[in-house]
């Protein structure tokens, strides 16, 4: 077994561990590791292809990857050890040590002073709000997606409708045009949107793609392959107004109806 | 295909286990289903339960053979290396109807020979189980009730029938049983014919379909194979009767929610019986959720009716009964799993977070006897995919290693069959 001891652990290399670890070395930490369950630090970002990171911090549009490597150029020089393709599997709060796993080093046990648990999100699944229906092939969190999408290059449609008008679900509305896919409707069922009104009107509005506030998706159809979906109106009370109800052919429903907080640990 | 002693149709939990049975015989079986992989239809959707048999109909077959069944289970489950638990069950009463309805229930389960029940009142009910609602009156106790993983079950019968000789024709379905003199001939299917001595048929929810192929179909089976799906009105249902027995229970728990199909037969009732007219043929026919249960004594009671039709049940001498599971990574101690990536770094690469399943694990499940080929195949094998995120982090993972393993392009990777693949194909190239 691997062991080794750190003053600060930090779990999780996207931006908000990333950011963690440069500060926490900067204010003279000796001794600070940095553990990704990916191939590479950066997180989330490493999908997030699209720009318009980086107003704030840096006061230019960067993609999510160049965002990342703004933070991960600064991780060697400033001497932050880092663990890729490592998944922690358990904390040992009475010890102070986490246990985790790597292709190379084995099981890795590592002793901390205090530990950052930076793991970032899970997104909100249909299971999580129960849409009825068939399971067919062809039903993705917007994320997935757009890990398909820009990391392993395959698309995962053709005809989209995209449920939640959330940010990542927008940008990949734009995204799946780019690609020559039709992006039949944004469906949300709050009476407002739910991510940027910059997204809205670079993402939707720009394409062409219908936004429908107050509605939700009733039904999905599909034996092998998502056939159709049934979208409703809702009243206030979010429950589906009868009557209001219309089918739209396509062949991927994309989810994006938020997102968890990470804490399998 | 050359002469076969007995063509199985059918590779759900009875197809499987009936194979298994006779694999420890010289003879020559093959299991033919038209789906990818093994128990495809109404095992997938199985709860689970390997039942006593305590409320079944006394004196039916279905009462004989789910009675007999139970206690095979704890050897089973110790030779194919499957998860099994003898959790016990408490049928509760919690209106005045249902505490009314006790002691007809008990005598039943006496009638089934199910003599090990005891009757509980409220209290000793909730001393058993604490988040039982605070209505309930009383109960019956039914200790041997038990729980199997019932994919496990049906994929581990099919490869220690694989592994002592049984073969399995997947993605191959059966379009006619050709008739000579009154004896059952061959099988024909899309891939080609299979002469055959006899033909089993346990297809489940399409047993009429194979039953008229020998004009032997006095039943119907419901209910519609093609549209089924989970209802906004049944999950409510569903929601509502969880409540009244657990009212701890929130809806904001629950990870995920399908529905399936148990094949009802018309006339009801198990019916296990070679035909009179059609020599060869034996129908599986009625059997429903409790098939499951019952998988391990019909497979016993089938290999009897086919010995009583003249076939030679003569015992193998190197049968092998035991069958390694899959690894459990999940339950290797640190020491273990530091020597087990050692050994093979693939273990040491975490594909589901929410199950804890490495890709030397999906490796395995991709390369046993029975393969596992599509998404589905590998969860209800491992249960990548079943967690929280379903499928959220590992899915995009698994197409990868699946489309590497099995040496074709990631966009030919199905969820569970053709037709539902993942993926479209490559992004546009810069046109």
């Amino acid at each position: 077994m691997f062991e080794t001891n750190y003053d600060v652990v930090i779990i999780g290399a996207g931006p908000a561990g990333l950011a963690a670890a440069i500060e926490t070395k900067k204010v003279g930490t000796q001794k600070v590791l940095l553990v990704e369950r990916d191939h590479t630090l950066g997180g989330i970002l490493q999908q997030c292809i699209h720009p318009g990171f980086g107003l704030h911090l840096f006061d230019e549009e960067l993609t999510g990857p160049e965002y990342a490597y703004r933070f991960i150029e600064q991780i060697k020089p400033l001497g932050i050890d880092v663990l890729l393709n490592t998944m922690v599997l358990d904390i040992d709060r009475d010890d102070n040590r986490i246990y985790a796993v790597n292709r190379d080093k084995g099981v890795c046990n590592i002793g901390y002073k205090s530990l950052v648990l930076a793991m970032g999100c899970r997104e909100r699944t249909r299971g999580a709000i129960a849409i009825p229906g068939t399971r067919p092939a062809g039903i993705f969190t917007a994320g997935t997606a757009q890990r398909y999408i820009n990391m392993q290059g395959y698309m995962v449609g053709k005809e989209f409708v995209i449920l939640g008008s959330g940010d990542i679900g927008m940008i990949m509305a734009r995204r799946l045009t780019l690609e020559g896919a039709k992006v039949k409707a944004v469906v949300e069922i709050m009476p407002y949107l739910a991510g940027l009104t910059r997204n809205k009107v670079q993402c939707l509005d720009d394409f062409d793609i219908p936004l429908y506030l107050r509605h939700t998706i009733i039904d999905i159809k599909g034996k092998d392959r998502v056939e159709k979906v049934t979208v409703s109106k809702v009243d206030d009370n979010f429950n589906p107004i009868k009557g209001t109800e219309w089918d739209i052919d396509c062949d991927t429903v994309l989810l994006s109806v938020g997102l968890i907080p990470e804490n399998e640990l | 295909m050359s002469m076969m002693d007995v063509v199985i149709i059918g590779a759900g939990a009875v197809g499987s286990a009936i194979a298994r049975e006779l694999s420890r015989y010289e003879l020559k079986v093959v299991v033919v289903d038209k789906n990818e992989d093994v128990g495809g239809d109404a095992s997938k959707s199985n709860s689970g339960i390997v039942h006593t048999g305590y409320d079944a109909t006394p004196g039916t077959l279905e009462s004989r053979l789910v009675v007999a069944a139970n206690p095979m289970f704890d050897k089973l489950a110790k030779e194919l290396d499957i998860p099994f638990k003898r959790c016990g069950a408490i049928l509760t009463a919690v209106t005045q109807e249902e505490y009314e309805l006790l002691p007809e229930l008990f005598r039943k389960s006496h009638k089934n020979g199910v003599y090990d029940v005891e009757m509980l009142t409220a209290e000793q009910a909730r001393n058993l189980e604490p988040n039982i609602s605070p209505e309930v009156k009383g109960g019956i106790y039914i200790p041997r009730e038990s729980i199997v993983d019932p994919f496990a079950l049906v994929v581990a019968y099919a490869e220690n029938a694989a592994m002592n000789g049984v073969q399995f024709k997947l993605s191959t379905k059966v379009i006619d049983i050709q008739v000579e003199d009154g004896k059952v001939t061959k099988v024909v299917t899309d891939k080609g014919e299979i002469p055959t001595r006899f033909v089993i048929n346990a297809a489940g929810l399409y047993t009429d379909d194979i039953a008229k192929m020998v004009g032997q179909c006095d039943f119907t089976v419901h209910p519609d194979k093609e549209d089924y799906a989970v209802t906004s009105e049944g999950l409510e249902e569903i929601i509502e009767s969880v409540r009244r027995l657990l009212p701890a229970a929130s809806p904001k728990d629950t990870i995920t929610q399908y529905s399936g199909l148990r094949p009802v037969k018309t006339p009801e009732g198990y019916k296990i019986e070679a035909s009179k007219e059609v020599k060869g043929y034996v129908g599986v026919t009625g059997v429903r959720s409790t098939g499951v249960t019952a998988s391990v004594s019909i497979a016993a009671y089938v290999a009897d009716i086919l010995a009583d039709e003249g076939l030679d049940l003569k015992p193998k001498t190197n049968f092998e009964p035991y069958r390694t599971g899959f690894t459990k990574f999940n339950e290797l101690s640190w020491k273990e799993k530091d020597e087990l990536i050692k050994r093979n770094p693939l273990y040491g690469h975490v594909i589901c977070r929410c199950e804890t399943v490495t890709e030397g694990q999906i490796v395995e499940a991709i390369h046993r006897p029975i393969q596992a080929k599509s998404l589905d195949a590998i969860k209800r094998r491992l249960w990548a995919g079943t967690g929280r995120c379903q499928g959220g982090f590992c899915s995009p993972r698994i197409v990868e290693i699946l489309a590497r393993e099995l040496n074709v392009p990631a966009e030919t990777i199905t969820k569970h069959r053709k037709g539902s693949e993942i993926l479209t194909g490559p992004n546009r190239l810069g046109d």
